[in-house]
């Protein structure tokens, strides 16, 4: 009942936000009487394993669920940011910046690598590589592409087979594909070349890993770039179509990360939620939901590079420099 | 003894440590203030230095394309700002005074010199922050344009710095402290030993060692060591001269009284008129008053000076008694009184033979003198509750009322009258009692006798 009251609610109040929420959910405990107002990108049915092994341990509390792009989560957190109590995000840089300039609560006393969080109050709990995601079928009798420079053959030996068939990140809409592609040029001039020959083949753009995997599934497009592996991998329904290459020259890993807004009244519940996302305790991989790959400390290849939580995030998310490197990365991918 | 403690004030050894002390303490209170102040300089140096390299490397980035200022900010210019406390950053680019991208509400540095660049600490957003401006003109075309740059950073990894600084600098100053404090009561007690050893060995001399001193002592001391060498020369060259001078002047008064005295009584047997032997009487009687008076000034000048530096030997008291009583029974059966010992069978005290033995004359000399024909004297020699002598008579007694006055140098008592006598006696007994500690109570018995007692 109050599950339908809210999302009649939320429907009702949407416009007046006028925010594109791709989902909202309340999880409820078994007795919750607390709730804690998560604001993230995650798409729901792959945190909601998550969530729910959360609220088993904790049903005192209720989590609502509220789904957007990385871009709408931080505008709408940063102009509201006394609406949610937790922020979760995979765009590293807009993370980032949020706790620079000190939206977020430095938390105390959790035992976390450094490298996995920032100022206490920022914290990665998850490690996914951007990959390169394919149809099976599509790639009959084609050489599987093991690394970029690979991808760049098959595509220029291959037009007629690829032309309106590769899909990779709108990184003017999606603040996850902009940080994939702005690490990727700052690693390689590979990237250009890459990005160049697909767009003189009419690339696909998207906005969500989800989408992309949709559409591969179908076979409406053969091949996309910089997808995350994590999300291809946790849908077992189309696991036989497609498959996920781990580029072997490097890939960037990125950390979905967590922090708990500055002005949230309910600290020590989202603690909570907070020591249960890095705890990893989410993660059984026995289950078929294996949904988020957990991070690990041991680095087990050479080629991850992880992004580095550091003050060069902000970079790229300077206004002249994101139009700049927009403008260079729109001449290269939309040629016609 | 005659040793009398000295007067103190203060302590060297004391004064010396505490000095050498107070001086670490101070050095180490400025050595941890000076290390601070120089490293917070260092520390806030070091950020300065980052700061500019990433302002610099911002204004390298500006170009001026198609007559708009582009800056494409190179990664490193954040990146490098990386701390070990994740230290938040801020940054705002201008053109001229309007905003081309960053911060627009970060306080922006009024520029005294445009040439160099402005370091400058604020607060932002309620945190303390560094900050660093500079800026550049860039000539494209017919434009020309001053791009200015200005990138802050909190602290936190300074201050965690700083206070790393601050706990070291203090554990040092502490170690630094205490071992300079060993070392200053080490040092002090190695220059104040040579004192010691001196004193030690001035203390450790005999009564009549009046020897120079010939240790070497460090050269600071010499001054001290050679005036006390040469007090003590004068002193050694003064005793002896007076004690010369004691024996010749007693020689040089008594031999031409005597030799007067002996001729007074020759021509008395002579002279037959009754007013000359008057007058001859008279006279041998000053003669032997002054021989008396005489004898007795120079035996308490020998007391006095024998006083200052006493030779202890030991003494059987009842042997040295029964010596007095021998030579003083003459005298005694004169006058036909007995002189009576009543002793232990040795009493045994530690002192001055000479001077107790003229104590001791002096007061069967009274008893004697005082006590009438054809009396007993008691001499009593006990060495309970202490060593004591006392001289018993069976005279009239010390006249009451002046009883105390007595002992005063050249005061005689109303019953003295008929006598020969200075008033300096009990005067002698009281002064060698007293410079072995002892006393002497003058008294009389129930049956109305004088009571001398003289006790160690
Ligand atoms: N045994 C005694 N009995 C009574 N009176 C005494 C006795 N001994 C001392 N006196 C009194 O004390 C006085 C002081 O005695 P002290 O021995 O000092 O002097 P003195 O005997 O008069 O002279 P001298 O110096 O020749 O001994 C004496 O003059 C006498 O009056
Ligand atoms: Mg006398």
């Amino acid at each position: 009942m109050r599950y339908i009251l809210f999302l009649i609610l939320a429907l009702l109040l949407a416009p007046a936000f006028a925010l594109d929420w791709e989902d909202q959910q309340l999880f409820e405990g078994n007795n919750g009487t607390q709730t804690l107002r998560v604001i993230s990108n995650t798409d729901t049915a792959i945190f909601a394993p998550v969530i729910q092994s959360f609220l088993q341990s904790h049903p005192q509390l209720n989590i609502e669920y509220n789904v957007a792009s990385s871009a709408n989560v931080y505008s709408s957190f940063r102009s509201t940011p006394d609406a949610y109590d937790l922020v979760v995000s995979s765009a590293m840089d807009l993370q980032l910046k949020l706790v620079n300039d000190g939206f977020a609560q430095p938390i105390e006393d959790i035992a976390h690598p450094a490298w996995a969080k920032w100022r206490r109050s920022l914290f990665g709990f998850t490690l996914e590589p951007a990959s390169i995601v394919i149809n099976k079928a599509a790639f009959k009798g084609l050489p599987t592409p093991g690394s970029r420079q690979e991808m760049i053959e098959v595509l220029r030996e291959n037009p007629e087979a690829f032309t309106g068939r590769i899909g990779t990140y709108d990184i003017r809409q999606s603040g996850l594909g902009y940080l994939f592609a702005t690490q990727d040029a700052r690693v390689s001039e590979t990237y250009w070349r890459l990005t160049e020959i697909m767009g003189s083949l009419n690339t696909q753009l998207y906005c969500c890993s989800g989408d992309m995997i949709d559409e591969l599934a179908k076979g409406t497009i053969a091949i996309s770039y910089n997808v995350l592996g994590s999300y291809a991998s946790a849908r077992s329904d189309v696991a036989d179509k497609i498959e996920v290459i781990l580029p072997s020259d490097f890939h960037n890993t990125m950390m979905r990360t967590v922090l708990i807004a500055q002005t949230t009244q309910k600290t020590s519940a989202a603690t909570l939620f907070l020591r249960h996302l890095i705890s990893s305790r989410w993660s059984k991989p026995d289950t078929e939901n294996v949904s988020l790959p957990p991070l690990t400390t041991q680095q087990d290849n050479s080629q991850r590079s992880i992004i580095a939580l550091d003050p060069g995030l902000m970079v790229f998310l300077d206004a002249m420099k994101r139009k700049t490197f927009i403008d260079e990365w729109e001449s290269a991918i939309i040629q016609q | 003894m005659m040793s009398k403690a000295a007067f103190t004030s203060g302590s060297l050894r004391y004064r010396l440590a505490v000095t050498l002390i107070g001086v670490v303490a101070v050095l180490t209170l400025l050595f941890y203030f000076v290390l601070r102040a120089y490293a917070a300089q260092i520390a806030l140096q070091s950020q300065d230095n980052i700061l500019n390299a990433s302002v610099t490397a911002i204004l390298d980035a500006a170009i001026i394309r198609d007559g708009v200022v582009k800056i494409d900010i190179p990664y490193a210019a954040f990146s490098m700002l990386n701390t070990e406390t994740d230290d938040r950053v801020f940054y705002a680019i201008y053109q001229n005074s309007s905003l081309l991208s960053g911060y627009a509400d970060l306080p922006f540095p009024q520029r005294e010199s445009r040439m160099s660049n402005t370091y400058k600490s604020g607060v932002y957003l309620g945190v303390a922050i560094r900050q660093v401006t500079a800026s550049r003109v860039l000539v494209g075309g017919d434009i020309r344009t001053r791009i200015t740059a200005t990138v802050a950073q909190t602290q936190d990894s300074l201050s965690g710095i700083l206070q790393r600084i601050a706990r070291n600098a203090a554990l040092y100053g502490v170690g630094f402290f205490s071992l300079a404090v060993v070392l200053a009561i080490w040092a002090t007690s190695s220059t104040i030993d040579p004192l010691k050893r001196l004193a030690e060995s001035v203390a450790r001399r005999g009564p009549q060692d009046l020897s120079p001193i010939v240790k070497p002592v460090p050269s600071e001391m010499t001054p001290l060591v050679s005036s006390l060498n040469s007090l003590m020369t004068r002193l050694d060259k003064s005793f002896s001269q007076s004690e010369e001078f004691i024996a010749e002047a007693a020689h040089r008064v008594r031999t031409p009284l005597a030799t007067v005295r002996s001729h007074a009584e020759v021509t008395l047997q002579r002279v037959d008129k009754e007013e000359n032997r008057q007058a001859l009487r008279s006279m041998i009687r000053a003669i032997d008053e002054s021989s008396r008076a005489a004898g007795q000034l120079l035996d308490h000048a020998m007391i006095t000076f024998r006083a200052n530096q006493l030779e202890y030997q030991a003494i059987d008291l009842v042997e040295l008694a029964r010596e007095c009583v021998q030579r003083l029974t003459p005298m005694g059966d004169m006058r036909d009184v007995e002189l009576r010992l009543e002793t232990d069978t040795t009493v045994l005290v530690s002192g001055d033979a000479i001077l107790i033995q003229n104590a001791v004359r002096n007061l069967m000399d009274n008893a004697l003198k005082y006590s009438p024909v054809e009396s007993v004297i008691i001499v009593k020699v006990r060495s309970e509750p202490s060593p004591h002598i006392s001289i018993i008579d069976q005279g009239a007694g010390f006249p009451s009322d002046e009883m105390h006055a007595l002992v005063a140098r050249f005061t005689r008592g109303r019953n003295a009258s008929g006598t020969i006598g200075s008033g300096l006696g009990l005067t002698i007994a009281q002064d060698v009692a007293l410079a072995h500690d002892g006393t002497l109570n003058i008294g009389n018995t129930t049956e109305g006798g004088a009571c001398v007692t003289f006790s160690f």
